[in-house]
């Protein structure tokens, strides 16, 4: 394929195109994703999430600016919620972020979270995958933290970054959601508001309280105990206003992975302050994204993830395939809308109706028994 | 699935304007298109480095500063030596017919000015747009 030979080359605008072929679900997705996929693995993916309005885009283009001030290359995914009315959208994020946008270094695409035939988790995945192929050291993924599809687009990344704002109560609905789960490390943005301090105590307090933070997603743990032995307190974070490392937090780690013996076993998250549109904190939390990095590597869960994501990948796939194969024939010939029907009436229960489709179109003769 | 229709609504200069921009970027949205808004003070390059990224199949600009003699042309050599030829080159604003037809010579698809109604960018651009 001529468009895989200049994405190889380099060429940014066959990157483009080829975003464009595995969004829209094109035929020679399959042909692309699994062309690239040798190059794939090697980009640190980090979720930008948070309410409305916290500054995302901001932090993103100044995470970017900073990445290549540190000599990296970024990828930026954003994810916009589309308008409910058309099927159309009007994607704003690059409104925040052309500082970064003015260098080849950084590439930056607005997605639609609308219009995916596998959901937009799915066209996401796609999306990193081939900014992770053409080679960018750093893939930022920003999505509005609000539902259920965003929490599974954190999913995908390996470190998630949730903003927030000073004034925490507002967001008491975020943290409901889980996003107090996800978080990997927490940014209290617009920190030149008022109570941006108590906002940060709030989180550290919850954090405190909270049980088994990441779980199966990062397979973190998270002590219990305030203060308790090995925990890795990076509280030395607090940039803005200079809070004083309570308690003796260890020197930062490093930025590169190489340099990162010292990482800790347990990864508790942090939480900081910035001034995103000041650019203040940022370097910190540049600083806590790229210990996680660390982390997950000398902890081994990066192994652990690329894994579990293989094998997701894989059970998605043969699913697909398998639903795709079992129910194509029937919802074209009326079977599905037939049976579904006299489920919904009560003239059969949805156990025998299943036995039946199954029967009836799985492929090949050793049909599935009763069950 | 169909995949939609990518434009890209910028809006270059130094004129501190936008709603005009805005109200296109609704009429697209509400028409289907994905609309990818830039805002203010946009320089060509960034314009053109934008259109590359978003694999867009238009580029609307929108100028109110009277500086499209010389912001416009940018933008069109721009995404022409990005090879961006089969990208469609739209402008409004405030056009005399004189400069329209020079900014048509150097590669605008279509000039609108400040009354032109949307249906007919829409459909315009519906009918004008050069990718698959
Ligand atoms: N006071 C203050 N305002 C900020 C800061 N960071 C961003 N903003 C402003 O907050 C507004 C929203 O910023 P965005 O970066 O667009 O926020 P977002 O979270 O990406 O917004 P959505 O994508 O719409 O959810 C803009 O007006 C920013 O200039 C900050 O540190 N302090
Ligand atoms: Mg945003």
């Amino acid at each position: 394929m001529e468009l895989l030979e200049r994405f190889r080359n380099g060429d940014q605008r066959a990157l483009a195109r080829a975003i464009t072929l595995v969004e829209n679900d094109h035929p020679d997705r399959p042909l692309i994703l699994a062309d690239l996929h040798p190059l794939t693995g090697r980009a640190h993916v980090v979720g930008i999430t948070g309410a409305p309005g916290v500054g995302k885009s901001t932090l993103v283009d100044q995470l970017a600016t900073e990445a290549r001030r540190r000599g990296k290359t970024v990828g930026v995914v954003a994810v916009d919620p589309s308008s409910p009315f058309s099927g159309g959208a009007v994607l704003g994020d690059r409104i925040r972020m052309e500082r970064g946008a003015s260098d080849r270094g950084v590439f930056i695409r607005s997605l639609s979270a609308r219009g995916h035939a596998g959901g937009i988790s799915a066209a996401t995945g796609d999306v990193v995958s081939v900014l992770d192929a053409f080679g960018f050291d750093l893939v930022l993924v920003e999505t509005v933290g609000a539902g259920q599809s965003e929490v599974e687009v954190m999913r995908l990344v390996h470190t998630t970054v949730v903003v927030t704002i000073p004034g925490l109560g507002d967001d008491v609905q975020a943290i409901k959601a889980g996003i107090l789960e996800i978080g990997d490390l927490f940014v209290v943005n617009k920190a030149d508001r008022d109570g941006a301090d108590r906002t940060v105590m709030e989180l550290e307090m919850m954090l405190d309280l909270g049980e088994g933070h990441g779980g199966a997603r990062t397979g973190g743990t998270r002590a219990g105990v305030p203060g308790a032995a090995g925990r890795w307190d990076p509280r030395g974070h607090h940039g803005v206003s200079g809070v004083p490392a309570a308690g003796g937090a260890p020197e930062q780690p490093g930025t590169a992975p190489e340099q990162s013996e010292t990482a800790p076993a347990h990864w508790r998250p942090p939480v900081l302050k910035s001034v995103a549109r000041e650019g203040q904190g940022v370097a910190e939390v540049m600083d806590a994204v790229a210990s996680h990095l660390t982390y997950l590597h000398n902890s081994g869960r990066w192994q652990v993830r690329q894994r579990q994501e293989a094998e997701n990948k894989l059970r998605r796939l043969v699913a697909d395939r398998l639903l795709a194969t079992v129910l194509g024939p029937a919802e074209e010939n009326g079977d599905l809308a037939r049976l579904a029907a006299a489920v919904a009436d009560r003239e059969q229960d949805p156990f025998t109706a299943a036995r039946h489709l199954l029967r009836r179109y799985w492929p090949g003769d050793d049909k599935p028994g009763p069950k | 699935m169909e995949r939609k229709i990518r434009v890209l609504v910028a809006k270059p200069g130094l004129d501190g304007h936008d709603r005009g921009a805005k109200v296109v970027a609704r009429a697209y949205r509400d028409a289907g298109f994905e609309v990818i808004y830039t805002g203010l003070f946009q320089r060509p390059e960034q314009i053109v480095q934008a259109a590359v990224q978003e694999d867009v199949d238009v580029v609307a600009l929108s100028i109110l500063s009277g500086a499209h003699n010389t912001l416009v042309p940018l933008v069109a050599d721009g995404m022409k030596k990005e090879g961006l030829d089969d990208v469609l080159l739209l402008v409004g604003g405030i056009i005399p017919e004189d400069d329209a037809t020079a900014l048509k010579a150097a590669g605008v698809a279509g000039v609108f000015g400040p009354g032109a109604d949307l249906d007919d960018i829409i459909e315009y651009t519906l009918s004008h747009v050069r990718r698959a």
